[in-house]
Parts: structure tokens; sequence; C-alpha cells
């Protein structure tokens, strides 16, 4: 099992299979909210759900929307299990703490490179430091 | 993090519930991102249309305006960005009874909490301009790129949560823009090209936004051969804060901060130019020609853009529709200077207080069928993609051009 050490987390401690991309993330410019898919034609995930998973991305982008956004998902529950970032900008943070989502981010290496898509993996946000470990590798067929 | 007293007495619930919450997410987000204290603002401004609310987040401010009015009212001036919809021209545009619905809840949600219903996001503009070292909690990345940038105001970005709870406790926590070390350049931006037009100050800016691609990076740029405008600054740093979640920039002669922006050495420079610009336009331009709607939005329209674009559409007729969105502070100038009428004799909308990819932009397209956008806002070329567009950016001439002929240039 593979950890990695973050420096900013919060929320619960949840598992799930990882989706990654070295792509930014915003509610409004990137998802189809009602159908809980990457709609945005330019992102790496296009067309996949991100639903129930834990999302491992690069950095936040865009706008302010996805404060309110990532409430109104989880109230739907249309929405990931976890938000996991290199870096994120003061809107996720936002959206998480209203949200009550489990977010984590600021690590000493790349996680969109260090995390296999699909492997499952637990984000820690309860730790100290939080930790996101790798449990399993992706699945495969 | 540490909290005075007054913050001490909201947290045990001592002023309302409302207040309560408000300090609580603060702390939250304060904690995540360093902050050490609270500072007090000037004015929040909210940024909360109903399709980024839904159903759950107007009943998330419903509960609060049901509270005793001492408990609810907002401590310090706070306003609004621009709603999910003009309601005297939600029929024409094809909105569906339940978005008026929940905008008309949101609305008398924040009537109650003593918000202001200013519905724009150029309210540096149209409203206040902050002075230079206010701090604020703004809720529009245009204005708080803008308000930093140019008017060195000091805010981060504040969705709409966080702005409703600097309203509520008349402070924010103290991090990121609010300090001297993160106001600094970061990155050295070059070049030998000055835009002329809106649409290519708003291309330039995303071309720096993606260069820099991070909030916490502040671009530096050199070398403009004038100084811009507030229409320009406007488009250039609503496009940079779009494209790269920016949220300050420095111009070397111009901006107020920027002397002070670099310690010596300087860092190496990225040159950019009127090729990188040509390289996005060119991104946007693979959709064939043909083009379903025209709009003028994101920033909302100042007053002078409404006269360009009437005086562009006099004597003129729209084949297909063409929206001029604008602020309702400018909107009144527009009807009493005949600015309005002009637009709307050439079968043109004016639409006030919403904006259009905050105004259910993906039932808008299906409704209308709109799916080939032309724009001169490089800030609504990034955001449509992902609501089902195929957008492309153009000048307002071209713009115009392209509604009386159904064509693109």
């Amino acid at each position: 099992m593979t950890a990695y050490r973050a420096a900013a987390a919060m929320g619960r401690t949840v598992r799930g299979r990882a989706l990654v991309a070295s792509d930014g993330f915003s509610a409004r410019y990137d998802l189809d909210r009602i159908a809980g898919i990457f709609s945005r034609p330019q992102h790496e995930l296009a067309g996949r759900s991100y639903v129930g998973v834990v999302l491992i991305l690069d950095r936040a982008k865009g706008g302010v929307a996805t404060a309110w956004m990532l409430h109104e998902m989880a109230a739907r529950g249309i929405v990931p299990a976890a938000l996991v970032f290199n870096t994120v900008n003061p809107i996720m943070a936002q959206g998480a703490a209203l949200a009550d989502a489990t977010m984590m981010s600021g690590f000493e290496v790349d996680i969109t490179r260090a995390v296999p898509d699909g492997a499952l993996v637990e984000v820690d946000a309860e730790a100290v430091p939080p930790v996101l470990r790798v449990i399993s590798g992706a699945e495969t067929g | 993090m540490h909290l005075h007293d007054e913050a001490e007495a909201m947290l045990r619930g001592e002023q309302g519930q409302a207040r309560r919450w408000a300090v609580e997410h603060q702390i939250r987000v304060g904690r995540y991102l360093g902050a050490r204290d609270l500072v007090p603002v000037g004015q929040a401004h909210i940024m909360a249309d109903t399709e980024s609310l839904g159903e759950a987040g107007v009943a998330f401010l419903e509960r609060f305006a049901a509270m005793p009015e001492q408990q609810r009212r907002v401590r310090v001036p706070t306003i609004t960005d621009p709603r999910g919809t003009d309601f005297g021209a939600a029929v024409r545009l094809k909105q569906q009874d339940w978005m008026v619905a929940l905008e008309r809840r949101a609305v008398a949600a924040f009537e109650a909490l003593g918000v202001l219903m200013t519905n724009t996001c150029i309210n540096y503009q149209t409203i206040m301009p902050p002075v230079r070292g206010e701090h604020m909690a703004y809720g529009d990345t245009g204005v708080v790129i803008y308000c930093n940038s140019v008017l060195g105001a000091r805010s981060n970005f504040e969705g709409g949560p966080s702005a409703l709870a600097a309203g509520l406790t008349g402070f924010t926590p103290r991090y990121g823009y609010h300090l001297d070390a993160c106001r600094r350049g970061s990155l050295l931006v070059e070049t030998d090209w000055t835009p002329a037009a809106l649409h290519e100050w708003g291309a330039l800016g995303g071309v720096i936004g993606r260069l820099a691609g991070d909030y916490w990076r502040v671009p530096v740029i050199a070398g403009f051969d004038r100084v811009p405008g507030s229409d320009e600054l406007k488009h250039f740093g609503a496009a940079m804060a779009s494209f790269g979640s920016v949220a300050m920039f420095h111009i070397e002669g111009v901006t107020p901060e920027a002397a002070d922006a670099f310690d010596s050495p300087r860092p190496a420079p990225v040159t950019v130019g009127r090729q990188a610009v040509a390289s996005l336009l060119a991104e946007y331009a693979t959709g064939g020609d043909k083009v379903d709607v025209v709009v003028f939005s994101a920033p909302q329209l100042s007053l002078l853009e409404m006269q360009a674009v009437a005086a562009m559409l006099d004597n003129r007729r729209v084949v297909v529709p063409l929206l001029a969105v604008t602020s309702p502070q400018v909107k009144p100038d527009a009807d009493r200077m005949g600015l309005t009428q002009r637009i709307e004799a050439s079968g043109a909308m004016v639409l006030s207080g919403m904006c259009f990819y905050q105004s259910y932009a993906r039932e808008l397209g299906e409704a209308n069928g709109w799916r080939r956008l032309a724009t001169n806002s490089a800030k609504l070329t990034n955001i449509l993609g992902g609501y089902g567009y195929a957008p492309v950016l153009l000048s307002m001439e071209q713009c115009v051009e392209a509604a009386c002929t159904g064509r693109l240039p």
C-alpha cells in the first residue's frame, strides 16, 4: 500500500475508486450535473461519470459557481465521493465546506501521476497530516 | 486561526444561527487555506444564480430568511452578481416557469437578509469602485481580478456561500490576496503587441491565464504601448480569471502595485503576442460558417459598449437572435439615451440583470436551437463548451455582421 501525505484536508475519511486526470476542475465549465458526467469536450474525462468516485485532478479552475454547485450536487446525490487536487483555489475549499464534502490537496508528488486511474483509494481526511492511501490497483476486465 | 471577541460570540450563537453558521464556515475555509485571523470587509458581493444554487441552495437561503430579522440581516453592504433571468424577457428566452419561480424565491430570500439586488458583475464600473487597500469579499472572478489589479483592492474569489458569510459577519478569513506577500508578481509576461478590439484583449487575457494556470500565480505584463481603458481591462481580466483561475495581475506602468511586483532580479520573461492570440481564436473557429445566436455578455456591457452596439445596428436587421446583456444600472441610462431603442429596432434584444452563462445556458440552447454561438467575450467562449455550445470568438463588428447575415464572416 502506498500513502501520500497532503497539506490540507476537510471532511470525513472515505474509500472509493479513483478517477484520475491531469486536467483541471470546475463544476460549471466541465460538468453536465444532471447526467453526472464530464461534458466539456476538451476535458480529459469527457463523457465519464464522476458520481461516487474519488476524483483526482490537477487543480481547481474557472469561476465561483462550484461553491454552490457542490452543495446542489450533494443534495441530489450526484457527486464524487471525494475531491483530490494538487492545487486548489478558494472556491473549492468554500464549496467543500458548504457541501460537507471530503477534499484533500497539496502533495509532495504530482498526485495525478502517482495514483492509477481506477485504483481503490482511501482519502483519510481526518489523519494528521492528511493521507491518501492506494489500497489496490486498477480493476481489470 | 485567531478569532476576535465578536467572532467568538458569533460562534457561541449569541448573535443567532445565521451568523453562527457564517463564522463556522469561515473557520473551515480559513483553516484549509492557512488564514491566521479574520479581516473586516467593506462590501460583500454574492454570486447566486439559481442554476448554481438549485433547489437545495434556495432552500438553504430561505432557512436564513425565516430567522428573526435582527439575526438574519447582513452587517456590511452586500450586493449581488447577475441573476439567472431577466424577468421581463424570460418568456421570449423560452425559459421555463420553474426557473423563474426559483429565481423569485432566491430574490425574496436575499431581500429578507437585507441584500441589495444589484444583479451585476460590473459593480466596479457602476455601483461603487473600491479604494486601494480596501478589503472586500467579492463573488465574481471578473470583479475580483479587476478590483485587485486595476484598483488595488484586496479580495479573494468569494463564492456565494463565503460572500454571504462575509455579509453576515462583516469579515472574512485573511489569506491569499488580503496579504502583501500573495500580491507580488510570480510570472513575467512580455509582449510587443497591444490589442485593439475588446475580443483581442479577452483573448490575450485567456492566453496569459492559461500560462499562469493557477489561482496563486500573479502575472506581470510588460510591453503595452498605451494605457488600456476600463472595458479593455474588464475583458482582459475576466478572461484571465476564466481561463486560468487567476485573481490578480499587474501591468507595468499602469496598475497601482506594478512597481513593487518583483524583487531584483526579475524572473526570465515569457513572450506572448499576436500569434498566441491568433492560435486561441483559431481553436474556436472550426464549427462551420452558420451562426445560431450572437451574445454580448460576460461581463455585462458598459454604457459605452451599449453605445457601440447601437451604432453598429443602426438601420440594420438581425436575422438570428442577438442578445445584448447589461446591468440594471446601465439599462435605465441606455433607455433614456435611446440606445436600447436603437438596438431593439434591429430585432435584437437588450437584457438586464442576468448574464448568459448564468441563465440556464444549456436549457436556453436546447429550447431555442442554439448551438453555434458568436460572441466577443473570451470568457463566454471558454465557459460554454461544457454547456453544449460551439462558440466562436469574434470582434463586436463581426458579431453584428453575423447576426445580420446568419453567417460567420
